[in-house]
């Protein structure tokens, strides 16, 4: 039936500053942005892996109405939103100190799983971001 | 107005966040409010309306569920357990335990199984609900 996922989404409150957070900070690309009127399309990805894209929506009419969009915000802003990404890396602890150097929030330092090394962040809206350095 | 209220939660989620790294210190409300950059009666109040309980409600569930972690997944005695996740004493923790869960610590140890899920989806969703249902 099907072949990959290759788009998935989640609401940022303000591109601009989702762009400096997992562009400048994360290190995440542009995979695409694209101003289409009513909509800024704005879409990263991990550098060199553009058939997994994550598009960061900014909640909004038409879409939405405003009424809708401050309930999404409200659940943003309170940590409640569905939409959370996990990355995986080959330096967990690594990855974390350059992160939180530069002033990343984290909500868990790196920890052993059996799964491998992991720890949880915060973007600058509220969503939830994990990074794991997968045991194989 | 509404963005007013997006800060406000964002400092809220900022003091729950730290709750949930720093469950096993001694936490109390004065030093989370300094995090949330608010007196400790806002904060108390706010974090009310914010997340529907009191910090000291959410961080004896948060620490009553690593408990059950230790108890499913680890032999270490019901004492250990109960420093370890920052409770004060042993009958303190077995109170709250019993009050949140249903049942003693070591009930629970002997009924249940060690999950195969991650880590981080088991702590959010082994949480025990703020109020169990009458008979459970």
């Amino acid at each position: 039936m099907f072949n990959a996922i290759t788009h998935s989404q989640i609401y940022v409150l303000d591109q601009d500053q989702a762009l400096d957070f997992y562009v400048g900070k994360l290190g995440l690309e542009v995979a695409a942005d694209i101003d289409l009127g009513p909509m800024r399309w704005l879409a990263v990805c991990v550098p060199g892996h553009p058939e997994r894209q994550i598009l960061l929506e900014k909640p909004g009419p038409p879409a939405t109405s405003e009424e809708t969009a401050q309930q999404v915000r409200d659940l943003v802003t309170k940590g409640a939103m569905g939409g959370w990404l996990i990355l995986t890396t080959d330096d967990c602890r690594g990855t974390y100190e350059k992160l939180l150097a530069q002033g990343v929030e984290f909500t868990e330092e790196p920890t052993e799983r059996p799964y491998g090394t992991d720890c949880g962040l915060r973007d600058p809206f509220g969503n939830r971001i994990r990074f794991t350095q997968p045991k194989f | 107005m509404n963005r007013a209220t997006e800060e406000s939660n964002r400092r809220m989620l900022r003091a729950r966040d730290a709750m949930d790294r720093g469950y096993a210190e001694p936490l109390d409300v004065p030093a989370l409010a300094r995090i949330a950059h608010v007196s400790p009666a806002h904060f108390a109040r706010t974090f009310r309306a914010t997340f529907g309980e009191t910090p000291h409600r959410y961080l004896q569930r948060r620490r009553v569920e690593r408990a059950m972690a230790l108890l499913r997944e680890t032999d270490r005695s019901v004492t250990e357990i109960s420093f370890a996740v920052g409770f004060g004493s042993p009958g303190t923790f077995s109170r709250t335990f019993r009050d949140i869960v249903g049942r003693s610590p070591r009930a629970y140890r002997k009924e249940t199984a060690s999950l195969t899920v991650p880590t981080c989806f088991a702590m959010a969703w082994t949480r025990p609900a703020d109020a169990p249902a009458a008979g459970d």
